[in-house]
């Protein structure tokens, strides 16, 4: 047995990790670049200037702003809802279940663009207009799998008899719920809930066919780079979406690291 | 005596099979009552009836005068020691201990004080911050008993509450067991399938079989007079003879190996059969020998002594009169029998 993997390893890892983080170290360099229209290498000169443009831009605010509210909001849906489901699913047999699953599941597996078709339709048929609303729902159907995914797998690994036991020492189904259930699940929430918003802020298919006249980020980003001028300005963007998506990530990091002593110590009542 | 638990009729139909099938029965206060059977039998079904996770397809539970069949668990004053524990892994020893105080909006200093009055009852002091997954399956064990106990509910069902404990962990907890149902006064429903934890445990114990209480009786009365062979066979071990007896008629009767007298040689007298010596098991203080009688096997138990008896020789086995037991025609379960 050799302790050092042999230098073709090594070397196929490096290139690996190089073509997966490569495309990124490209943007944050593009995002200084003094050229606007093309991506000419070296750079003919570093500036800051594309940092207050972009922040300067109304119209970049607006779909980011627009895309936080979306992913937060088909964030709490599915969290209620994939919650629910997954404890009706974990308890109960009934006939079809199966079916009702898989197609619970569904949205997921389906090509985005058969999902926005098919909302798209949908939305037309019951006469409501493509809004802030629809681009929720279109977000929440395969955010809820996510949520769902991640609950269902943590009660299964949960005995039961926890759950009679807490009613058998005089607590109700909601006390049942809320010292029992939920931080047993409160990290499979976390990881669920963290899943489901990523998805929803960098959706696109689905939201072309449901967003009507409103823009999130990645449409606008679209948008933006068949425009001949301000290149950079995206790159900024990429670059600072990046660096706030980061906060959350290294927060549930600590948070599930630490989550035995999150939900034991002193119970509050 | 206060009867605690009243079953009349009571029945449990899961689909297509009767896992309760119609069983009656009556505990009175403070007593020590086992329900024991093969896995199966319906024994913690009625338990879990009696605790409100099963609803009764059929038939009445009265608890303590009050009719329960429709109360959900936390309405009854009844607690639970289950089987895998069902400790809360995010809290620790003592809020385990204390959550039937913290549900009903004890205080806290109030529900600590209870809680660690509770630990000590159950020898666990010290163990307070511990999480479950930090401690032995014994601890387990106690920490489940202490949080069940802090209510000090007037019944407390166990479901085969020693059944994941070593040997010699099982026979000490259930000497400690028995002594805190005599000092609680509590009356304790237990299910076990391991007979003899029930007989030494228990004021009374019903045998289950296929749904039904084949017999329940004191440990006494079913070690010496099993009415059917199911609890011969189960309740320790018997042989089960076939035959004429002059005094109780035709029929099937248990003998039980230690009343089985065993000599060398074919000597005729009363109460005796002659077969071939099969082998011979030493176990200590007692020895057993499988013997082959006209093509059925019957087992003798006696105490040990210095002489050995060749396997393959002709012996003669005997018994007094009184020592059979006549065995009901009927029983649940469509066993094979061995007759002589």
């Amino acid at each position: 047995m050799t302790a050092k993997p042999s230098l073709a390893l090594r070397a196929t890892a490096i290139a690996g990790i190089v073509f997966l983080h490569f495309p990124l170290l490209v943007i944050l360099l593009y995002a200084f670049t003094t050229e606007d229209r093309t991506y000419q290498f070296p750079p003919p000169g570093l500036t800051l200037k594309w940092f207050g443009i972009a922040f300067a831009r109304a119209d970049m605010w607006d779909a980011l702003w627009l895309s936080v509210r979306v992913a937060a909001v088909a964030t709490l849906v599915a969290l209620v809802l994939g919650t629910m489901v997954a404890g009706a699913m974990y308890r109960f047999n009934f006939l079809g279940k199966d079916v009702i699953t898989l197609s619970f599941i569904l949205p997921i597996a389906l090509p985005g663009i058969l999902t926005g078709i098919a909302l798209l339709t949908s939305i037309k048929r019951v006469g409501l207009e493509p809004s802030f609303w629809t681009i929720v729902i279109g977000h929440a159907t395969f955010c809820v799998v996510t949520v769902y995914n991640n609950v269902v797998a943590r009660f299964r690994r949960m005995s039961y008899s926890q759950i009679e036991a807490s009613m058998d020492l005089g607590a109700d189904w909601f006390q049942t719920f809320r010292h029992v259930v939920l931080p047993s699940v409160a990290t499979a929430l976390l990881a669920g809930g963290m899943l489901a918003f990523a998805l929803s802020f960098d959706e696109v298919i689905v939201t072309t066919f449901t967003a009507g006249s409103d823009k999130t980020l990645p449409i606008w980003f679209l948008g933006e780079l068949f425009k001949p001028r301000e290149r950079p300005v995206t790159n900024v963007v990429a670059i600072f979406v990046t660096a706030v998506t980061f906060v959350p990530i290294l927060l549930s990091q600590r948070l599930t690291q630490s989550a035995e002593d999150l939900h034991g110590g002193g119970k509050t009542t | 005596m206060q009867t605690a638990v009243q079953l009349n009729n009571l029945s449990c139909v899961f689909g297509s099979v009767r896992a309760v099938d119609g069983v009656s029965l009556e505990i009175g206060t403070g007593e020590f009552f086992s329900m024991l059977g093969p896995s199966g039998s319906g024994k913690t079904t009625c338990l879990r009836l009696i605790g409100g996770f099963e609803v009764p397809t059929g038939g009445y539970i009265v608890l303590f005068g009050q009719d329960a069949a429709k109360l959900p668990p936390y309405a009854r004053d009844v607690n639970t020691v289950f089987q895998d524990y069902a400790l809360f892994p995010h809290m620790n020893v003592l809020d385990n201990v204390a959550y039937a105080l913290m549900v009903r909006g004890v205080a806290r200093s109030e529900r600590y004080r209870r809680a660690g009055e509770m630990l000590e009852l159950v020898k666990l002091a010290g163990l307070e911050k511990r999480r479950p997954a930090q401690l032995s399956g014994g601890q387990r064990q106690r920490v489940a008993l202490a949080r069940a106990l802090i209510n000090r509910p007037k019944l407390l069902l166990l479901d085969e509450p020693l059944g994941a404990l070593d040997l010699k962990l099982r026979e000490e907890m259930q000497i400690e067991l028995k002594a805190l149902q005599r000092s609680l006064g509590i009356t304790f429903v237990y299910v076990t399938h391991d007979q003899s934890e029930a007989l030494s445990m228990s004021d009374r114990v019903a045998v289950f079989n296929y749904g039904k209480i084949e017999q329940l009786d004191t440990p006494k009365g079913l070690y010496e007079y099993p009415r059917t062979e199911f609890v011969a066979r189960f309740v320790g071990s018997a042989n089960v003879l076939e035959g004429r007896l002059i005094s109780q008629g035709v029929g099937q009767f248990a003998l039980r190996p230690e009343r089985v007298r065993i000599t060398v040689g074919s000597e005729p007298k009363a109460n005796h059969l002659v077969g071939r010596l099969l082998d011979v098991h030493y176990l200590g203080s007692q020895t057993r020998y499988e013997v082959e009688v006209e093509g059925a096997r019957v087992t003798a138990l006696t105490t040990s002594d210095a002489t050995a008896l060749p396997i393959g020789s002709t012996v003669t086995l005997s018994w007094d009169a009184a020592s059979l037991r006549r065995l009901e025609d009927t029983t649940n379960s469509p066993r094979q029998k061995a007759s002589v």
